[in-house]
Parts: C-alpha cells; structure tokens; sequence
C-alpha cells in the first residue's frame, strides 16, 4: 500500500529558479562582450574568435534552458505572478542574449575595426551596458526573497529601488549612445560607406542590449503591480 | 433473538478484525499526508515524524475520537429502521468496514485521491439505502456531513490565508524579521495549543472520565497553551542562527529570511503535532465508528441511541493507527515527505495551522472530514496568499472528481458485501 501522494504533486515546479539561472546564463554570455570589443580594437583575432564562440555557447545554452522552463508551465498552474509576464521576461532575457550573439557575429564576420576616436568610448558604452544586464539579474535573483514576501511591503519598495537603479543605467547608455552617434556623425565623410553603415549598427544593437535589459526590469514591475 | 446469541462471538470477532485492518490503512496511508508537509520542508525527520504522529495520532483518537465515532456510528442512520433488525446493522457495518478497507486498497494503488472518510460514509448510506430502504438514512445528516466536506477545505484555506498574511505582516514585511519571529512565534504556538486543548477538553474528556466545569476547562486550555508556547519559547531560542558577516542590506535580509525560515521550522513541530491529533481525532472514527455500531447491536439487541461508545473501542482503533504507522506509515512518509520540497516552514506553518484548527473543530462537533482534503483546501489558501511559487490545478481537479467516484463506490461495494453476508447468515 505504498502511495502516489497527491499533496505532493498539488505543487508545480517553481518557475522562478529556472528564470534565474536562463538569467544567469544569459548575463555570463554578456559579459564576453567586453573582451570582444577590447579584442576587437586590438585587433586581436584570436581573442575575438574566442569570445565569439563564448557567446555563442552561451546563447545556444540559453536556448535550452528557456525551452525547458517554458516545458514546466502548463496553464493548469496556479502562480503568484502572471503567466503571461512570466514568459515576457524570459522572452525579453533571450532577446539580450541573441542581440549579444548578432553582436559578435557581426565583428567577427565582418572583421569590424572602429575609427580610432571611438574606440575608448565604444569600450566605456559596452561596459556600461553589460551593467545595465547585471542590475537586472540582480533584479531577477530578488524573485525568491519577493516569493519569500508573498510580494508585498518592504521587499517589494527594495526591488524597485533595483528597478530604478537599472533606468539609470539604461539612461546612462542611452546619452553614451547619442554621443557616439554624433562622433561617428562627424566621421562619415573620412570613412568608407560601408564601415559608416556597420558602426551605426554595432552602436545600435549595443544599445538594444542595455534597453532589452531595463524592459526586463519593467516586465518584473508589471508581475508586482497585479 | 437466539441467532443473535449464537453468531455475537463471530461478529465482534470480525468487527474488531475489519475494523482493526481499516484503522490500520488508515495508519499507514493517511497519516503519511498529514505528516508529510513537515518532513518536506524539513522541519522533522522522518524518524522524529514517526514517533510525533504515533503519540498525538494515539491521544486524538483516544481523547477525541468519540464525537465523530458517534456519528459514524447512529448518526448517518435512522434508528427506527432497524428496531427489531439488529442484524442488518450488524452485515451493514461490517460490510461498509469490509468495502472501504478493500476500495482504499485498489485507491491507494492507483494513486487516486480517495479519501477514507468519504468511502465510509458512502458506505454506510449505500448499505442502508438499498439494504434497507431509502427512509433508514438519515438523509438531514448525511446531507449536512456533504455539505461541510465543501466548507472544510474553504474553511482551512481561509485560516491558513490569513494567518501567513498575519506572519507576513508582523514578521516578513518589518525591518527585522528576525527579532519579530522570535516575539510573535510563541504567540502563534501559544493559540495552537489553546484552541486545540479547549476543544477537546469540552467534548472529548468525558468519555475517558475525566470532568471540569466551564471556567476550570478554559484554565486549563489556557494552562495548556502558555505551557506550549513556553517550550516553543525555549526551543526557538535554541536555534542556530546563522549570521552573515556580509554587511550589504540584500545580503543581510536574505539571512534574516532563511533564519526565520529555521525559526518557523521548529514551529511547525508543533502544528505537525496538532495536526496528527486532529486527523487521529476525526479519522479514528471511520474504523472504529461501524465496529462500534457492531458492539452495541450485538450487545443490546438494537442500534442503541443512549450507550456511549466504550472507551476501549477507542482505544483499539488508536493502536490500529499506530501499528499502520509503524510498520508501512514511515515508507509513504518518506516517498510522500521528500517530494514536497516547495513548501518552507512558514507556508507549511500556516497550511498545518489551518487544517489542524479545521479538522479539530469538526470532531468537535462531529462532523467526520476528510483531513487531507482539507489540507489540500489550507495549501490553496496560503497560495492565493502569492506564497508558492506554483500549484497544479489539474490535481485539483483529480480531488473534485474523486469526490464523485469514491461515495458511489464505497456505495456499490458495501451493499455488494451485504447482500453476500446476508445470504451468508441467513
């Protein structure tokens, strides 16, 4: 008489640990960014090649795990968070991933080299927006001790002190961008079409990392607002 | 009246049997989800869960078993009915022992949500309606006893919300979590002991023999719980708090949070105990109520209105429990415990909380309920507080069901056994 207890199975697997590590994933990958671009106004293609493949092994791990976690959400489970938002975050985390991996594919595939005036800022504008996604991990690692609160009081006024602290960031590596934008600006008629139109767009997508950043930020907003 | 004289050795033979093989299922099967919660989050081991459910499995059902044991017994049926027949009780109960006892086995195989309150009264009814004729059922009672296995879970659920609402408000949400569990946690274990203590003092102690008046009994429930609420007290200053030597505020709120997890651990000690008492309480009852009921039929010839239950009666279904217990009870204790790890002590604190009360109040009244479907309802409710992290409705579903399917089957199968004893003894 050894039972199957339907206690046990009353409880759903927690989505909140497998959002985290995709996030964790998502932000280790990131980080080789920073080599990257060092690397790259080096011109040290090995190191490129390398962080390349870094970020590439991080994207495809990411992959799986968000296949996985969205395995373990049926819609017959009954969460403190909506489901919707839930897959919004994990869908925003992916996003950063996959623009760090375009990101890399492009230097690597286009053997990008910066003007030289840009270069030291690029480097400052990628680090900054590689914070901008460490705050929001930061953010999303504070699920438990939310889940912990049931959501409420202190620890959600904490998590949104986080939240704010990642708009300024974003804010930050927003201006940073425009600056580049205008430097390159100045700089199109010394340089080839071609390098103009690609620089542009390396700005952009680095931009587009530390604004899929903060819109993680604001999804978890939204979970603590129902 | 000679048949009855020549078969009773027979009958309290197998009534005792029957009624000792279901209070042993019932040890070894239900038990283990009452029990469960607490060794899932880690507040006992398996071994300590095991020696708290055999000593307050054995005190509910002994000291408060005998108000459910009574209504199993005569309450679901019509007296009249059976004046002059006192054999049909007699195959009637043991044939709903008989019918239970087996659809609880091919349950429990299955791994359906069944629940042993619900196929022994289903049982009972079954019997009585086709063995006898619709008007032997006490159709007023039965239809009252429905009705509270829907408030029952609604009511532990509504417990269970508010008091981790209350530990979140005065202990989670405040700037030391810390220091206010260790202030409010005795308090909570202080009402654990005192609302448990009165209740069973006002019904239950009566048929052991013991008597107070109304104030003595509210100074002894109040007796009772200081006392509890001291060794809650005591223990929880013996925790091992861990301190962090990081001096960031997240780091530092996040220890304070795993410290009053450890706090509310030791505390569930004390729910997991109240909860063994209530569920022996109330589910001593579906093993010993029909074996009653076989006793006094036997005895006197009728299904007697007056004669209390003897206490030994009691007494035999609380051994029954605990010999489940021990020799299967600890394997689905720890099948059953080591899946639940979702639940930290201050959820399980609060869902135990709500049952415990829940389930006590019922026996109090006598009102037989399922225990783990109300604990299913307290889960529920400390869900819809946003405090775990996910539920699988699809099980609900499975509960809602096997409500529907347990009562006609506990039905078909005891009045299959009756007509088979009948033809049998007559």
């Amino acid at each position: 008489m050894v039972a199957k207890s339907y206690i046990s199975s009353l409880f759903g697997k927690s989505p909140i640990r497998p959002l985290q590590e995709h996030m964790a994933g998502v932000y280790e990958g990131v980080t080789h960014l920073v080599p990257l671009v060092q690397a790259m106004n080096t011109k040290d293609e090995t190191t490129v090649s390398s962080a390349h493949q870094k970020i590439v092994d991080s994207e495809h791990a990411a992959d799986v795990m968000k296949k996985a976690l969205r395995h373990h959400l049926p819609r017959s489970l009954f969460m403190p968070m909506d489901r919707r938002d839930l897959l919004d975050v994990l869908l925003m985390q992916d996003k950063i991933i996959n623009l760090a991996k375009d990101i890399a594919g492009l230097v690597v595939g286009r053997k990008m080299v910066l003007h030289e005036s840009l270069q030291e800022p690029f480097l400052q504008f990628t680090v900054r927006c590689t914070e901008a996604v460490k705050q929001a991990l930061e953010v999303i690692n504070e699920l438990d001790d939310l889940l912990e609160s049931g959501f409420r009081g202190r620890e959600v006024g904490h998590v949104e002190d986080m939240i704010h602290v990642l708009d300024k960031i974003e804010n930050e590596t927003d201006q940073m961008q425009a600056k580049l934008r205008h430097q390159l600006f100045d700089l199109e008629d010394s340089m080839r079409a071609t390098d103009v139109m690609f620089t542009y767009r390396l700005i952009d997508w680095m931009g587009n990392v530390a604004d899929d950043a903060q819109r993680v930020g604001s999804r978890l907003q939204l979970m603590l607002a129902n | 009246m000679d048949f009855i004289f020549e078969g009773m050795n027979l009958y309290i033979l197998l009534a005792a049997v029957f009624g000792l093989f279901m209070a042993w299922g019932i040890g070894a099967n239900d038990v283990a989800n009452a029990m469960a919660t607490s060794v899932g989050s880690k507040a006992i081991t398996i071994k300590q869960a095991l020696i708290i459910a055999a000593i307050f499995e054995f005190a509910g059902a002994y000291l408060a078993g005998a108000e459910v044991t009574e209504t199993i017994r005569k309450g679901l049926v019509q007296q009249d009915a059976f004046a002059g027949n006192p054999e049909l009780v007699i195959w009637g109960m043991l044939a709903s022992l008989l019918a239970a006892g087996l659809w609880l086995l091919i349950a429990t195989q299955q791994g359906w949500p069944v629940s042993t309150t619900h196929t022994i009264v289903g049982a009972i009814v079954g019997f009585a309606a086709v063995g006898v004729g619709t008007h032997a059922v006490d159709w007023g009672n039965v239809g009252s006893i429905a009705m509270s296995w829907v408030f029952s879970p609604v009511l532990a659920g509504i417990v269970a919300f508010v008091v981790f609402m209350s530990i979140q408000k005065l202990i989670i949400d405040t700037p030391n979590p810390l220091e206010n569990a260790r202030r409010f946690g005795p308090l909570y274990l202080f009402f654990v002991g005192f609302i448990l203590s009165l209740l069973t003092i006002k019904k239950g102690l009566k048929y052991v023999g013991i008597h107070f008046s109304d104030s003595a009994e509210l100074a002894v429930a109040l007796a009772i719980g200081t006392i509890v609420a001291l060794i809650g007290y005591l223990l929880i200053n013996r925790v091992n708090i861990s301190s962090t030597s990081e001096s960031s505020t997240t780091a530092r709120r996040r220890s304070q949070y795993s410290n009053v997890e450890k706090i509310f651990a030791v505390m569930m000690v004390f729910t997991a105990s109240a909860m063994a008492f209530a569920h022996g309480s109330n589910d001593v009852a579906n093993a010993v109520g029909p074996m009653a009921a076989v006793l006094s039929a036997v005895h006197s010839g009728a299904v007697e209105a007056k004669a209390a239950v003897p206490s030994w009666v009691l007494l035999l279904g609380a051994i029954g429990i605990v010999i489940g217990l021990a020799t299967l009870g600890y394997k689905v204790i720890a099948t059953v415990g080591t899946e639940i790890t979702e639940l930290t002590p201050t959820r399980g604190f609060s869902a135990e909380f709500g049952t415990a009360l829940t389930v006590v109040m019922a026996s109090y009244t006598g009102i037989p309920i399922s225990t783990t479907h109300t604990l299913v309802g307290a889960v529920l409710g400390v869900g819809i507080a946003r405090g775990i992290a996910a539920i699988d409705l699809r099980v609900m579903g499975g509960i809602l069901l096997s409500w529907m399917v347990t009562l006609p089957m506990g039905a078909i199968l005891s009045i299959l056994f009756f007509f088979m004893l009948k033809g049998m003894f007559s």
